[in-house]
């Protein structure tokens, strides 16, 4: 019974707690209890879905790494706007991305990565974790696309999760 | 001015709503059709935050909230029932 | 409201609705669903992440307290985006939906 009063993943139960206190209508008893409710009731009925924790982040690479992608999502809703605005056809292609990355969550944190940064959507991964399926909206060419990703945001991601 | 860019910008998101109603009746396949929706929902929350200014108050804030979550859940829960057949197994 | 906020609110506002505009266009206009998958992804997260921006600045030059509900739709919008294309893709890749002639490579269906 004591075993199950823990908090199994400190960082989202903060999250959690700290995202309630916004929430509500300014903090209150009642909203620091239902907080740490929250903070304790939503880790326990997720645990199943997260991954072992990573053995290792860098987490101080991080501020970096996201102000990168933000500036990235600048530049490639303008290119996506160029290329919906232009009146020719895009090129469009399936690209298989070997990955690098081993860990679930850096993997899912690098497919979201390239969903929202210059015309690549990731499609699927498959069932072994080791390609990655992306659809370009306009490349002519794949190793280009593959090479861009890799050295933009994978090896990033691989000094971060050790 | 900013009253001018306000209503243009309003302008624009609906002419884009419009759009995205022509899209999901066109489809023409289901998961064309919940993409539409997806947009649709989103394009809701940008109306909604709109009015907000325009209207100088932020109670609407908390609608647009709801519906960020909410049609977030919707969209996984029918991409999921077109991939699988069923929603929660 | 200094000059400079309001030429910023406005700026951002003007945009926020042009790229929400293309992302509508995008939708209406590209070849097949899996590009189409793209303007709502980018182009409209874009835009009502810059109408969310200007909120804020505008309701911070009115003297109230700063937006974070503002902040929560869009890092939550930021966050959803991927997630629920990739769900459509990988749903789109089961019902086999055609793509366009010219694309290159194949979709997977595991």
């Amino acid at each position: 019974m004591l075993d199950r009063l823990r908090f199994p993943q400190p960082w989202l139960s903060l999250t959690l707690f700290v995202t309630w206190q916004f929430l509500s209508d300014g903090i209150s008893g009642g909203s620091l209890v239902l907080g740490l409710i929250l903070a304790w009731g939503i880790p326990q009925m997720t645990r199943s879905f997260w991954p072992d924790p990573p053995a290792f982040i860098k987490a101080w690479r991080a501020p970096a790494f996201v102000l990168r992608v933000l500036w990235d999502i600048v530049v490639a809703s303008v290119e996506v706007a160029k290329l919906i605005l232009s009146p020719g056809q895009p090129r469009p292609a399936f690209i298989c991305y070997p990955l690098e990355l081993e860990h679930p969550l850096a993997i899912s944190i690098l497919a979201s990565t390239i969903s929202l940064t210059p015309g690549t959507v990731s499609a699927d991964v498959s069932d072994d974790n080791k390609l990655l399926l992306i659809h370009a909206l306009d490349a002519e060419n794949d190793q280009e696309v593959i090479d861009a990703i890799r050295n933009r945001y994978e090896k990033p991601l691989l000094e971060m999760f050790q | 001015m900013m009253q001018t860019a306000l209503y243009l910008t309003i302008a624009m998101v609906t002419l884009a709503t419009v759009l995205n109603v022509y899209s999901l009746v066109k489809g023409p396949d289901s998961p064309d059709r919940v993409l539409a929706l997806d947009t649709l929902y989103i394009n809701a929350i940008a109306l909604i935050i709109l009015l907000g200014i325009a209207l100088k108050t932020r109670m609407y804030l908390e609608s647009a909230l709801l519906i960020a979550v909410m049609g977030f859940v919707g969209t996984v829960a029918m991409a999921k029932y077109l991939k699988r057949g069923s929603v929660i197994e | 409201m200094t000059p400079f906020t309001e030429y910023a609110i406005s700026a951002l506002l003007i945009v926020g609705g042009v790229f929400t505009l293309i992302g509508a266009i995008g939708l209406a206009r590209l070849p097949d669903f899996y590009t189409r998958l793209h303007g709502p992804t980018k182009a409209t997260t874009v835009g009502v992440g810059a109408i969310v921006i200007s909120s804020v600045l505008y309701f911070s030059t009115l003297g109230q307290d700063i937006g974070i509900e503002e902040i929560l739709i869009t890092a939550f919008l930021f966050m959803t985006a991927p997630v629920s294309a990739n769900f459509l893709a990988k749903a789109a890749m089961h019902l086999q939906v055609k793509t366009a002639k010219n694309t290159r490579g194949q979709s997977w269906d595991q």
